[in-house]
């Protein structure tokens, strides 16, 4: 991989966020929602990528952390009546705090055993949702209540049930952790993470505490996740444990790899494109997820590395 | 009133050639003018597209196919009298993959997208509740076929009604006199450890005591649990009734099981047939339940006693007496709760003609025209039996069936009156605004 020139990346990220900030004035209403929706979740894909593609982490229990900031703002909303900042804050608190106890469990373990390890502790994690179902619904899920979901800055009140504000909470979100994600690759920190994916005995040799570097990360992907689940909570108005299921831990790894594991844009694209996929072909049939199953294939053998991970390895090297 | 000023005169000067030419070419663009014929003819004649939120994958897939077919034989016969306000209806279907998320995505679909009149169909209680936020922020009317209480609890908003299928809670109060009177005063429940179970876990214990009778044991079974036969010794001797509410694919090794537990000598046995919707009752496994009780919200097999209405409405859909579709005995329907799909689209074409409904500016009307309704009698547009509508909590209140498994049959042996199921309303979604 080239070294990637500093104003070349970060104008390309910044010219991302223009463009999903123009395209907020020109989309389609159906489109601006769901790219609100896309942005959301991408945040989720860029949470666990930072975690898979840069330290080589392959987790299948993303998913509470995701439903951690979930329930963690929704709950907030819906018992304690907190605002929509204080909700945030404790959705991103609570996958903190999770993550840092199951990256200190689950960190004794690597490769497939980490895998295990991390899809058991999701488990527990959604059956403690089902099990504590007089305050978290159970399997029905919440309403987060509209009236709740409203942002107070000053004087002005601000819906998040408004589709401009929503579409621009969502962008706020994600381009400050695409920022952060940059930064953080691009630092000393994010190398050493690379190199811990690329030789971790050679890393250690070196002198880098290992443990302690993964765990970081660990809690700042299940923190980014957090941040994704909390705000679909608060823009959405719905807490669910399907969202805790382990369909949920293995999306986020299929966006990553679709875009591209490794790259800071590849998660957004990721995402973006599986959401059309489905959208767009379960308008024909009902057996839409074949089509999605050969389309991924077909990525599979054409950009084996996902689809910015091919354009970097082929044309970009400079690609972050 | 004469026409002193010759107004009317078209012999006068006033009228030149030039005002003459212009008044004929005005007239005559205003006759061919093809966007205003089309608009106009657009208001009278283009259909009321209802998006049917459909669950055609996931777990909710058997009851989709079921869904899918009854609403396409209610829109059928719907056009075939005319349709609504003189307008057909176009439905219109997106898979919700019985998933919340993806649920509310489509709601916003069919709302920005499809621009449909209203959003209709959805079964599964967390998909409804998943999508009822998407619903009342797109101010989308939302009406469901879900016989969950999350409607009638009035926690979900203003824009989401329920008025061709009773709630669980009042189906599980109208159950409680028969169960007291007729199967047995000690009630043993064993119910999966989720939300659906739950309500019967809470409405059931009081609706029995208010009946004499009473719930002498509690076991929930865990959603993930595949072996049964290690909670049957909770079950207490001196238990009268076991009232199941098993679902999903267990349910056949759960009867299995509590039938090799018990023998020949066992309590009375009551389920609901959600257990064993679009599943054979005389699969392999199942004769254990010979001689047991269900409730039935509509009568799978054909009845001797069956009205008219429900005989056309078995055919419109095409079911036969059995309950299985015409020409594929495998193919058992859910009889029980589909029918709501064709009452729910008759409510929808009752409301939109009681407020003159012309297209999605008139939503605000239809939501307070469905409020408005009171009563459904029995006949083609509700085969299954009469309704009351609360408009406060946009539920509906009717009979429900109690049948007996017989001979590999089910054969109704008591109908509720709507009284039985009937409770205070627990809220009131008309003080929300529009």
């Amino acid at each position: 991989m080239k070294e990637a020139s500093p104003a070349k990346a970060y104008t390309l990220h910044l010219g991302v966020i223009v463009l999903l900030f123009t395209l907020s004035f020109v989309l389609p209403e159906y489109h601006h929602g769901l790219l609100a929706r896309i942005m959301v979740l991408a945040v989720f894909a860029m949470g666990y990528n930072l975690l898979f593609g840069y330290v080589g982490l392959l987790s299948l229990g993303h998913a509470m952390f995701f439903s951690a900031g979930l329930y963690g703002a929704g709950l907030a909303v819906i018992h304690l009546g907190w605002s929509v900042p204080a909700a945030f804050a404790a959705g991103l608190a609570c996958g903190a705090l999770l993550a840092l106890v199951i990256g200190l469990l689950a960190l004794r373990t690597s490769g497939v055993a980490f895998m295990i390890v991390t899809m058991m502790f999701a488990q527990v994690f959604y059956l403690i949702i089902l099990y504590f179902a007089a305050w978290t619904g159970g399997d029905q899920g919440l309403v987060v209540p509209q009236s709740a979901r409203v942002l107070v800055l000053g004087d002005t009140s601000l819906g998040l049930t408004d589709p401009t504000v929503r579409y621009m909470s969502a962008l706020v979100l994600f381009s400050i952790v695409l920022l952060a994600a940059l930064g953080i690759v691009r630092s000393r920190y994010g190398r050493v993470l690379v190199a811990i994916r690329e030789n971790e005995e050679r890393t250690k040799m070196l002198g880098y505490d290992i443990f302690s570097n993964k765990l970081v990360a660990v809690v700042v992907s299940g923190t980014i996740c957090a941040a994704s689940g909390a705000a679909y909570a608060l823009l959405f108005g719905y807490v669910g444990s399907t969202f805790a299921s382990v369909q949920y831990s293995i999306l986020p790894l299929l966006w990553v790899l679709l875009g591209g594991a490794a790259t800071t844009l590849g998660p957004l694209i990721g995402t973006l494109f599986m959401y059309y996929v489905v959208d767009i072909t379960s308008g024909y049939t009902s057996a839409y997820l074949l089509i999605v199953g050969i389309a991924l294939i077909l990525l599979v053998l054409f950009f084996p590395r996902g689809i910015l991970g091919t354009i970097r390895q082929r044309w970009l090297g400079w690609l972050p | 009133m004469t026409d002193k000023n010759g107004f009317f005169d078209l012999s006068r000067t006033g009228l030149t050639r030039r005002t003459t030419l212009k008044g004929l070419a005005a007239g005559a663009g205003l006759a061919v003018a093809p966007g205003f014929v089309r608009y106009s003819q657009a208001q009278s004649s283009a259909p009321i597209k209802i998006g049917f939120q459909c669950h055609r994958t996931g777990i909710g897939a058997a009851y989709g196919r079921w869904y899918d077919r009854t609403t396409a034989a209610a829109v059928k016969a719907i056009n075939e009298a005319g349709g609504i306000n003189g307008r057909p209806v176009e439905v219109i279907i997106e898979d919700d993959g019985t998933d919340p998320g993806r649920g509310a995505e489509v709601v916003g679909k069919f709302a920005t997208q499809h621009k449909t009149d209203i959003v209709y169909g959805t079964l599964f209680s967390h998909v409804v509740i998943g999508s009822a936020p998407a619903a009342g922020e797109a101010k989308m009317p939302y009406f469901v076929v879900s016989e969950g209480h999350h409607v009638a609890s009035t926690k979900l908003n203003r824009y989401v009604f329920q008025p061709g299928i009773t709630d669980v809670k009042s189906q599980i109060q109208a159950m409680a006199p028969w169960i007291a009177a007729n199967a047995g005063k000690k009630v043993t429940q064993i119910f999966p450890d989720f939300a659906f179970g739950y309500d019967h876990r809470d409405y059931l214990p009081p609706a029995l005591k208010a009946q004499g009778a009473e719930v002498i044991a509690q076991i929930a079974i865990p959603p993930t649990e595949s072996s049964f036969t290690k909670y049957f010794p909770q079950i207490p001797a001196e238990t009268e009734v076991i009232y199941h509410v098993m679902v999903g694919p267990a349910v056949l090794t759960f009867v299995k099981e509590l039938g090799e537990f018990y023998g020949s000598s066992r309590p009375q046995l009551f389920g609901f047939i959600d257990s064993l919707e679009a599943t054979d009752i005389n699969s392999p496994g199942l004769e254990f339940l010979d001689g047991s009780h269900f409730w039935e919200g509509s009568p799978r097999y054909a009845q001797t006693d069956d009205s008219a209405a429900q005989k056309a409405y078995r055919a419109a859909v095409g079911i036969d007496d059995n309950g299985a579709a015409v020409g594929d005995p495998k193919d058992v329907s859910t009889a029980a709760h589909m029918f709501g799909c064709w009452e729910t689209l008759y409510v929808v074409k009752k409301a939109m003609e009681d407020a003159g409904y012309k297209g999605p500016e008139d939503r605000a009307k239809l939501v307070e025209a469905t409020e408005a309704l009171t009563e459904f009698a029995e006949g083609p547009e509700h085969p299954q039996g009469p309704k009351t509508f609360n408009g406060k909590i946009h539920q509906c209140f009717g009979i429900q069936n109690i049948s007996k498994v017989e001979g590999g049959r089910l054969n109704v042996v008591h109908k509720t009156k709507i009284e039985d199921g009937l409770y205070e309303p627990e809220g009131d979604y008309t003080t929300q605004p529009l």
